[in-house]
């Protein structure tokens, strides 16, 4: 006798504790395996592009600190660089050093909280390794205090430059962190990514080819862990990358293993970075003085950069007003979910949550 | 009721009282009273060390964490299992519509009972147990499994698929697990020459954890699995399944599941204590007291693995039921049944030949079989489905 049996139709979110906030996936279970997935996205929509049509040019800084809100401050500056290409005007260099340094931190503190999450996600109790990956990005919030007062919501990039100077304690904690940091992920790495448990669930689980990746318009570390090698930074330098030195690390496989090594690998690259900025840095102003309500030529601009999460970039059009005319967001995040069902079908449960770590978006900015 | 329960004082006070009260024809009152006494003796301080156990994992995950755990209720936070039992007790008591509302309510009660049961026959300390059965070993193998259909009726009755997902997964690990338990426990009796628990104790000139160390290996990795505790906690995933099958429970149902989670691993500490780590027996300090530190030393390396190990992957956790514990506590009986037969008469002397040579095996046999077993997933799962109508 043949038992019988139906799939099962089962809502992972919006209210779960591992989707990344107000995610929703339908998933069609036999069983423990997936059959077919459908993600379900819209729980978080706020309508930032529409808003930017009704606010001057600077005040749109502070909507893009909403979008990816563990990343405020490449937000910040895709958008500054997008404005000033449409105005046409070039920060000083010490600004662009600043933003360097505040991205390449932001950087890191995303990747803290991705790769936390992602350990989370394998089943780490109580999240030991999110916290210790708090405990390093705790310090880099308090430098993003030192430098602008707030701690996620930092608005602290402006047109034509930064808001400050960064004040004079903000150096040595810096200079401390840089020391402090490649330890850091070192135990990290040494407590998880080296621990056969998590070699053994995540290896090999939710592949995505070189040429599948590029199809879906996938960027940053989850193309780079498919083994494309591209990366904003080197392919169309903005602010100060050209002058420092980089490598673009990538790996082979793009599973989950592959995407969450290779941000720990971009983690070190990011120091190093900051390292040569902090060498090269020279003082000056920090901003250029402009008017606060401008009025850009027609006409419109898109500057791509690198964000943590892949391909950043702000396409805005003027129609010569004060308020840009339409200002759309290409966001990393909501690309990364084109290969949602592709990834999910045929893998478990457990699988289906980790993977979904791996690609580490954010809900604030596939919905906007 | 044996002569240690006769020689102890509340017992003789209690029997002593009820008898004065109602005279001699009435002595089998006075006999149950007495035993009831005890037994909400025992049952109490159990279930009061498992909820302090709450505090104590909090405070050690807090600590392997680098945060601080609970420190407001009271000195260092004691106080906290009292403040969250008064929360729960006073929450409201809901049953989720479309529930079986006998069975639901009834789950957190099958849950605990056999945890407590099993206390009957644990030696707490010199001449200090309830009751010496002479099949202990077995009971305990027999009851503990009671709490798989708890959890297999918490899931049935909730009408929540998460429920449902972390039962079948629970009844799926806990029915593989069994079998290295049992072969664990098998080779302790093999060497002990009884399945008395007293006997056991008494039998281990030196601790058994040293002369059968693939023996406690196998039954830590068994017991943490039977508890649903990391690497094994599949049941309860709280970031696959929100809280597996206790998703739908609140108030003090759940924090009875949560009380018989907990003293489960205090009484898993007890089973663990008595068989491998010779019970109450050591030096100068009071029998109890070492019993208790010996629990307490289990304790602390289940907060450490748990707070250090990820989860595995269900499947995973079944192929190292079957194709790694198993095959090793095969060996592991073979060897032991064996070396007994060559030294029938077991003092110091013979238990340290034969640690050393159970050593020799282990080490090599456990590290090998680990290379030939792998867990690593294997590509082709996705073949298996269909892609098309999509």
């Amino acid at each position: 006798m043949t038992m019988r049996t139906e799939p099962v139709v089962v809502n992972v979110g919006p209210h779960h504790p591992s989707t990344h906030g107000v995610f929703r996936m339908k998933l069609t279970f036999d069983g423990e395996n997936i059959l077919d997935a459908e993600p379900v996205i819209g729980y978080l929509h706020r309508g930032t592009e529409k808003l930017a049509e009704e606010r001057q040019y600077t005040q749109v800084i502070t909507l893009t600190d909403r979008l990816d809100y563990v990343a405020s401050m490449t937000n910040n500056q895709a958008y500054v660089l997008s404005c000033e290409r449409l105005v046409g005007i070039e920060p000083p260099e010490r600004g662009m050093y600043l933003r360097v340094i505040a991205a390449e931190l932001q950087r890191v503190a995303s990747h803290l909280i991705g790769v936390g999450f992602f350990l989370q996600e394998l089943g780490v109790f109580g999240g030991t390794a999110l916290m210790y990956a708090f405990r390093e990005r705790e310090r880099i919030l308090d430098m993003f205090e030192m430098l602008c007062g707030a701690r996620i919501t930092l608005s602290y990039m402006r047109i034509g430059g930064v808001l400050q100077d960064a004040p004079e304690e903000f150096w040595p904690a810096l200079r401390s962190f840089l020391n402090d940091m490649p330890g850091y992920a070192d135990e990290l790495q040494a407590l998880v990514f080296d621990s056969e448990i998590v070699r053994s669930r995540a290896i090999g689980v939710a592949p995505v080819s070189a040429e599948d990746a590029i199809a879906a318009s996938f960027t940053g570390p989850i193309l780079r862990a498919s083994g494309v090698e591209w990366d904003w930074r080197k392919a169309a330098p903005y602010d100060v990358y050209d002058r420092v030195e980089f490598d673009v690390p990538t790996c082979e496989g793009g599973d989950n293993y592959d995407r969450f090594w290779v941000r720990m690998l971009e983690v070190r690259q990011s120091l190093r970075i900051i390292e040569q900025c902090c060498e090269q840095i020279e003082p000056g102003p920090v901003r250029t003085t402009m008017a606060m309500l401008f009025r850009p030529p027609p006409g419109e601009s898109y500057v791509p950069i690198e964000a943590p999460k892949g391909e950043l970039g702000f396409y805005l059009v003027s129609d010569g007003t004060i308020a840009p005319y339409r200002c759309h967001v290409r966001s990393p995040s909501f690309m990364s979910l084109t290969l949602f069902r592709e990834m999910l079908v045929g893998w478990k449960l457990a699988d289906a949550i980790v993977t979904l770590g791996s690609l580490d978006f954010n809900m604030g900015e596939v919905d906007r | 009721m044996g002569e240690t329960l006769a020689g102890n004082v509340i017992y003789r006070n209690v029997y002593q009282f009820v008898q004065d009260l109602l005279g001699e024809e009435w002595s089998w009152v006075a006999y149950a009273a007495a035993g009831m006494a005890i037994i909400l003796l025992v049952t109490n301080a159990v279930m009061a060390i498992g909820a302090m156990y709450t505090w104590f994992e909090r405070r050690l995950l807090g600590r392997f964490q680098g945060r601080l755990g609970p420190n407001r209720a009271g000195p260092f936070g004691v106080l906290q299992p009292i403040a969250d039992a008064i929360k729960l007790i006073t929450k409201e008591d809901i049953i989720a519509v479309g529930a079986d509302r006998i069975v639901f309510t009834l789950a957190p009660v099958v849950m605990l009972a056999p945890t407590l049961l099993v206390l009957g026959v644990i030696p707490f300390g010199a001449g200090s147990w309830l009751a010496d059965l002479n099949i202990a070993v077995l009971y305990i193998a027999a009851v503990s499994g009671i709490s798989t259909i708890a959890v297999m009726m918490a899931g049935y009755a909730s009408p929540n698929s998460f429920s449902l997902f972390g039962s079948m997964r629970a009844v799926a690990m806990l029915v593989s697990y069994e079998v290295p338990l049992v072969m664990a426990l098998l080779g302790v009796t093999v060497l002990a020459q009884s399945m008395s628990l007293v006997s056991i104790v008494e039998a281990q000139a030196l601790p058994f954890l040293l002369v059968t160390p693939l023996g406690a290996l196998i039954f830590l990795a068994a017991i943490s699995a039977e508890l649903n505790r990391a690497p094994f906690d599949v049941t309860e995933a709280e970031s696959e399944l929100v809280a597996g099958y206790m998703t739908e429970y609140g108030g003090m149902k759940y924090g009875v599941f949560m009380l018989a989670e907990f003293t489960n691993t205090v009484v898993a500490g007890a089973i663990f204590a008595v068989l491998f780590l010779q019970g109450w027996k050591w030096a100068i300090l009071p029998s109890h007291i070492w019993f208790l530190l010996k629990v307490g030393g289990f304790v602390f390396i289940a907060v450490w693995v748990r707070a250090t190990l990820p989860r595995y992957r269900l499947d995973q956790i079944l192929a190292v039921a079957w194709k790694y514990l198993f095959p090793l506590s095969l060996v592991n009986v073979l060897l032991l049944a064996a070396e007994v037969i060559v030294w029938p008469e077991r003092g110091a002397a013979e238990l340290g030949i034969m640690a050393a040579i159970n050593w020799a095996v282990t080490i090599p046999a456990a590290l090998l079989w680990s290379k030939v077993v792998s867990l690593r997933t294997s590509p082709p799962i996705a073949a298996m489905f269909s892609t098309e109508g999509r």
